[in-house]
């Protein structure tokens, strides 16, 4: 059975219709590269995973708790889900070992010491076990977008959403953050990533799936979609046609 | 026009004067922080509160700032015993302070939740807080920050609107140099004196506020 079953999923904004009828499924373990243009709809996608979008027709469904717009059945999934945001979205006024308690403490109760416990190991997991009292302010962007990682991997989600978790970055810091998602992927944690980081997508990802105007237009393991494109569309996208 | 200044003339009210700090620092004080809780719990109501008090709330907040201090206070000291509710003068002084502040507040705060990034609502949702979980945790402390210097201007004008408390014999800085004046006359020195006693008042309470804000705000404001 999937981990995550996206059925028929259709999403407007306003006369736009952004995603169009939208069918994937994702097994447990699966390391997903989403990818295509801008406005074919991918971080939209992602988006209505964890709920920060609504959908207008379709399922979604995360190990059994479904997508519905109350905040009961949203915050069911979230728990099941983690996202990391282009723009790290770390809580400025929190260090960096308290932007990682923090969820834990509050919403599943965790008693500070095991949180604070936790939110070590997980800053050591992703190499900043040194920076735990250190602001999101004192850290590069590479370094807080790690934090991020913490931070949702504190939760103990079954997957992890990556909306462009590099796009954001320097040049020289797309490394280490790319390091640290390929060794969450090798651990086995199920990832769904929208990247532009071809190379890495290939290395790394069991599937890849190319978007286009709103639908998935090609999905395949990334030697198929990348070594052999059968569309036009994704063979320009590609930049070999 | 030959004023000689005689200050040795007040020296004997000096009780009533201090007497007078007292009450406007306590009015202060505590219309201060009631009001500044007021005003999170109405910008709260505002902006993601319960939508069912959205408009009470906004009601309360427009009228306290469209109507005078002084017919508020008037109001509550003087209006509400017809219909049963005896306040002393310190009790309907303070709480026509909270209710002024409070509304004042209560803009000046939504102001500061408003110019929150999406960005730090939507990592509070995917971490599966809820929407009070968010504001309380996230949103909260970087909003007060942000307005932090408008809000101490706001609480030091309160403090200057107290003098009005002195209408209903609340005994404070002004209601002090009234009373001296009219027993010596020496109306220029007492008022001289009430004017460097909120001088200083002021300049204290705008050192409390800038340190308060350096304890809950570690961190220098980061602009995103």
């Amino acid at each position: 059975m999937s981990l995550i079953a996206i059925t028929e999923v259709r999403k407007r904004f306003g006369d736009n219709e952004v995603l169009k009828g939208i069918n994937l499924d994702v097994a447990a373990g699966e390391v997903i590269a989403i990818i295509g243009k801008s406005g074919s709809g991918k971080s939209t996608l992602l988006r209505c995973i964890n709920g920060l979008e609504t959908i207008d027709e379709g399922t979604i469904l995360v190990a059994g708790a479904q997508l519905a717009p109350d905040e009961l059945h949203l915050r069911a999934l979230r728990l099941k889900v983690g996202m990391i945001f282009q723009s790290f979205n770390l809580f400025p006024h929190l260090t960096a070992g308290r932007n990682v308690m923090l969820s834990p403490m509050v919403v599943k109760k965790v008693p500070a010491k095991e949180a604070q416990a936790e939110a070590q190991a997980r800053l050591e997991q992703v190499g900043l076990g040194h920076k735990f009292d250190a602001y999101p302010d004192e850290l590069s962007g590479g370094q807080q977008q790690r934090v991020a990682i913490a931070r949702a991997l504190a939760m103990k989600p079954l997957a992890l959403l990556c909306d462009e978790i590099t796009s954001a970055l320097d040049p020289e810091l797309v490394n280490e953050v790319l390091q640290v998602v390929g060794k969450l992927a090798a651990e086995g944690m199920t990832l769904l990533m929208v990247t532009h980081e071809m190379r890495f997508a290939r290395e790394v990802c069991d599937r890849v799936v190319f978007m286009h105007q709103g639908r998935v237009h090609e999905i395949g393991p990334p030697e198929e979609v990348f070594g052999a494109p059968k569309t036009l569309e994704l063979q320009q996208f590609l930049g070999i046609a | 026009m030959a004023y000689s200044l005689d200050f040795g003339a007040l020296a004997e009210y000096a009780p009533i004067f201090a007497k007078g700090v007292a009450v406007t620092s306590e009015l202060t004080l505590v219309g201060g922080v009631l009001g500044v809780g007021l005003g999170i719990l109405c910008a709260w109501v505002r902006t993601d509160g319960p939508k069912a008090l959205r408009p009470i709330v906004s009601l309360y907040v427009e009228v306290i700032r469209n109507t005078p201090f002084l017919i508020q206070l008037f109001f509550i000291f003087f209006g509400l015993p017809s219909i049963g509710v005896s306040l002393t003068e310190m009790q309907a002084a303070i709480l026509a302070m909270v209710v002024n502040l409070g509304a004042y507040a209560a803009e000046i705060i939504r102001a500061g939740i408003e110019a929150t990034p999406r960005g730090q609502f939507e990592a509070g949702a995917s971490l599966a807080m809820t929407r009070l979980q968010i504001f309380r945790n996230v949103v909260l402390v970087p909003a007060l920050q942000r307005i932090w210097p408008a809000l101490s201007s706001q609480i030091i004008i309160v403090m200057f609107g107290s003098a009005v408390c002195s209408q209903i014999a609340v005994e404070d800085i002004t209601f002090a140099a009234n009373f001296i004046q009219s027993r010596n006359f020496r109306a220029f020195e007492a008022y001289i004196v009430a004017t460097v006693l909120y001088l200083i008042l002021a300049l204290i309470l705008r050192q409390i506020m800038r340190s308060l804000g350096t304890i809950i705000f570690p961190r220098r404001r980061v602009v995103r």
